[in-house]
């Protein structure tokens, strides 16, 4: 037993960390906002030399074979520097349903829980998944904007027929991808507001100081660190259990919840600590906050999860 | 990273279930928190000992197993999935021994150990003063020099079981010219000694499960040979240092196991089952919601051990993690006994229902080992760097 990252896991995340500390994606993300993509492409080329899209590819297609476990670990530092553009869909969702992401980005849909293309403008190609396991390619509507200004849906309906996949599967991957991102977006916005608190003073003293504050940070804390537990066991249970279904379905929903409520809990938080300041677009915590909130929902709402959950623990035997 | 236990770890799991099933038994024993209860307590924890069960990550020559964490999370998991008694022992096993271990001479561990293992002694805590509470460094109470030994004196209070225990421990102030937490040092004391009054306190539930302790020069001498097993734990003026691993058991891994939560969870799993066919729909949905956080509350306190065990046993240490845990625990305690409750409706509010007994207790988990705003500061400054100012 062993539950805890393995060194190269670690260095991997490590190096991915610092290259993206080094690419300015703040930067990349206003631009995008603004509807210039190339600087956030050349964060996906950087991103793809290093593996990260390759990474739950199997061999045979030319990926690493990596597993789910892997997989949040890069996608939570991923989610930590607000990475724009489709990285659960082409990290988490093309590889489960056969379409590895040879050309990122791409974008999945799988109506009814998931309808809307992410990152519609910027994808090489775009699957539909319907709900009997049908791979198509996706006839995609008009673009429409999300609440995340670097995010770009479109409606998306089955074309020409490419192949199956397991739904069930597909959607766990979607649900477990999001939970890393909104776990490492949630630790951003701690980690900013930590920074903030320690510099803005209010009557002559950090407002850090204030017991009001601290507490504030602390409940993010509590919630982060305890919803990554889950959402590793999410992984594990994705990469080494195909004969208990159940058990995947329920452990990612859990870390899907868990991971939601922790960045709910955090947009909240940080935006108290920093203030109007936080409200506006001149500061970057808007940029992790408004795509923390566009993810809410994006594999299934909070309701259909905890929903999963419960017909899982209904049943006997569950434990 | 896997969550595999090995074939001896499973089999260790094996021996374990099998033996509480044999052993706990058939009717839950009186409260504890009773004279009675507490007796008959005491000798299911001396019926654990002859079969070396009531400390099973201790050295065998004390009566253990010398189990691993891994082991013992696996112990503390059955224990409770059988329903066994709660453990009249447990601040002397879950608070003193890991302090003892750290701290105490040879001689000490020799002459303590087995009877606390056996319940022979049953220890009290003695932290809490009038007036001091997680502000434990304000506390009041004082130990003279004397010949051969020392003079105790001043009130602690909200000791739990001291009503009937055998044992104390505690920080005293040694050195008077010394403030805060310097000048301290950790005592054992026997509380039937000569100027010990113990007084009993009646806790929410209406039982004496806490007594306030005074202490008029109570004599704890130097030669280990005489008066049970008082003495010094560690070094004098030192006091805070050991008693701080202390504290960091109490808030992390042992005295809220992840072993009680699974089995909390079950029971409210099993209770959903059997209620949740009676709800209407206006019910049923928010109810079944709660019922999913709890679930999910107690599977992440259960990975997040895992999480720990991992460190722990490959060297690393636990720190200011701790107090993450106890906030967590505290929080999802309360939670969890509240829905249970309101899936029971009116029937809940017997007062021989479980899930009442459970929720009275969950109250006080936000307030003892320090209390929740005190574990949020210390998240706050010892973990996220937040500067610590003026209070």
């Amino acid at each position: 037993m062993k539950f805890a990252l393995d060194a190269e896991t670690r260095d991997f995340a490590a190096s991915v960390d610092e290259m993206l500390r080094r690419a300015d994606v703040p930067a990349a993300i206003r631009a995008w906002n603004d509807g210039d993509t190339a600087a956030g492409l050349a964060v996906w080329g950087k991103l793809e030399q290093q593996g990260v899209f390759a990474l739950l590819a199997d061999e045979e297609s030319g990926g690493m074979g990596a597993t789910a476990v892997e997989g949040v670990a890069i996608a939570e530092i991923l989610g930590r520097h607000g990475v724009p553009g489709p990285v659960v869909e082409s990290m988490f969702v093309a590889p489960a349903i056969g379409r590895p992401a040879a050309d990122a980005p791409v974008t999945v849909a799988a109506p009814p829980l998931a309808p809307l293309a992410a990152g519609a403008d910027v994808a090489s190609a775009a699957f539909h998944l319907a709900a009997d396991g049908t791979v198509s390619e996706a006839e995609l509507g008009d673009r429409e904007r999300s609440v995340d200004r670097a995010r770009t849906l479109a409606a998306a309906t089955a074309g020409a027929g490419v192949g199956s996949a397991d739904p069930v599967d597909a959607v766990n991957h979607g649900a477990l991808g999001t939970a890393a991102v909104q776990l490492g977006l949630a630790s951003a916005m701690l980690e900013m507001s930590v920074e903030y608190a320690k510099q803005r003073e209010q009557f002559g003293r950090p407002i850090g100081e204030q017991q009001a504050i601290k507490h504030k940070a602390a409940d993010m804390a509590i919630a982060i660190e305890m919803a990554r537990p889950l959402l590793w066991a999410g992984a594990l249970a994705i990469a080494g259990n195909p004969d208990a279904p159940a058990a995947a379905v329920r452990d990612v929903s859990a870390a899907y919840v868990a991971c939601g409520d922790a960045a709910d809990l955090a947009r909240r938080s940080a935006l108290q600590i920093h203030g109007a300041i936080g409200y506006t677009m001149e500061h970057s915590l808007g940029l992790y906050l408004t795509k923390s909130h566009a993810l809410r929902a994006a594999w299934g709402s909070a309701a259909y999860h905890r929903g999963r959950i419960l017909e899982s623990i209904e049943s006997e035997g569950a434990r | 990273m896997d969550l595999e236990l090995e074939q001896s770890d499973l089999d260790f799991r094996a021996e374990v279930r099998e033996w509480l099933e044999a052993n706990v038994p058939a009717e839950p024993l009186p409260s504890m928190d009773t004279a009675e209860g507490f007796a008959a307590h005491r000798a299911w924890e001396a019926r654990m000992a002859e079969d070396r069960m009531s400390v099973v990550s201790w050295p065998e020559e004390y009566g253990g197993r010398d189990c691993g964490l891994t082991r013992w999370v696996i112990f503390e998991e059955e224990y409770y999935r059988a329903g066994a008694p709660g453990r009249v022992s447990q601040n002397g096993i879950f608070l003193l021994a890991p302090t003892l271990f750290e701290h105490a001479n040879p001689e000490q561990l020799a002459r303590i150990m087995p009877r606390m293992a056996r319940a022979d002694d049953v220890w009290a805590q003695a932290w809490s003063e009038p007036e001091s509470g997680s502000d434990l460094a304000s506390l009041r109470s004082t130990a003279k020099r004397t010949d051969g030994g020392w003079l105790l004196s001043g009130q602690k209070t909200w000791s739990s079981r001291a009503s009937f225990a055998d044992m104390g421990f505690g920080l005293f102030r040694t050195d008077p010219e010394q403030s805060r937490h310097r000048g301290l040092t950790y005592f054992m004391f026997d509380l039937r000694a000569d100027g010990v009054t113990v007084r009993p306190i009646d806790q929410l539930d209406g039982e004496p499960g806490f007594a306030e302790l005074f202490l008029e020069d109570v004599f704890v001498p130097d030669d280990p040979s005489a008066q049970g097993n008082s003495g010094v734990i560690g070094d004098v003026d030192n006091g805070w240092k050991v008693a701080m691993s202390t504290a960091n058991n109490e808030r992390g891994l042992s005295l809220r196991s992840p072993g009680r939560f699974l089995a909390t969870t079950d029971r409210l799993v099993r209770l959903w089952r059997e209620r949740s066919g009676d709800l209407d729909a206006r019910e049923r949905g928010a109810a079944g919601d709660r019922v999913v956080d709890a679930w999910i509350g107690s599977r992440a306190y259960e990975l997040s051990t895992w999480g720990t065990v991992t460190t722990l046993n490959s060297g690393g240490q636990l720190g200011s993690e701790s107090s993450i845990n106890k906030v967590f625990w505290s929080e999802w305690d309360i939670a969890t006994h509240q829905t249970a409750l309101d899936l029971l409706g009116p029937e809940g509010e017997r007062a021989d229902e479980k899930w009442q007994d459970g929720y009275l207790f969950a109250l006080a988990g936000p307030i003892y080992a320090g209390t929740n705003e005190i574990q949020k500061n210390v998240i706050a400054e010892r973990l996220l760097g937040l500067p610590r100012g003026n209070r």
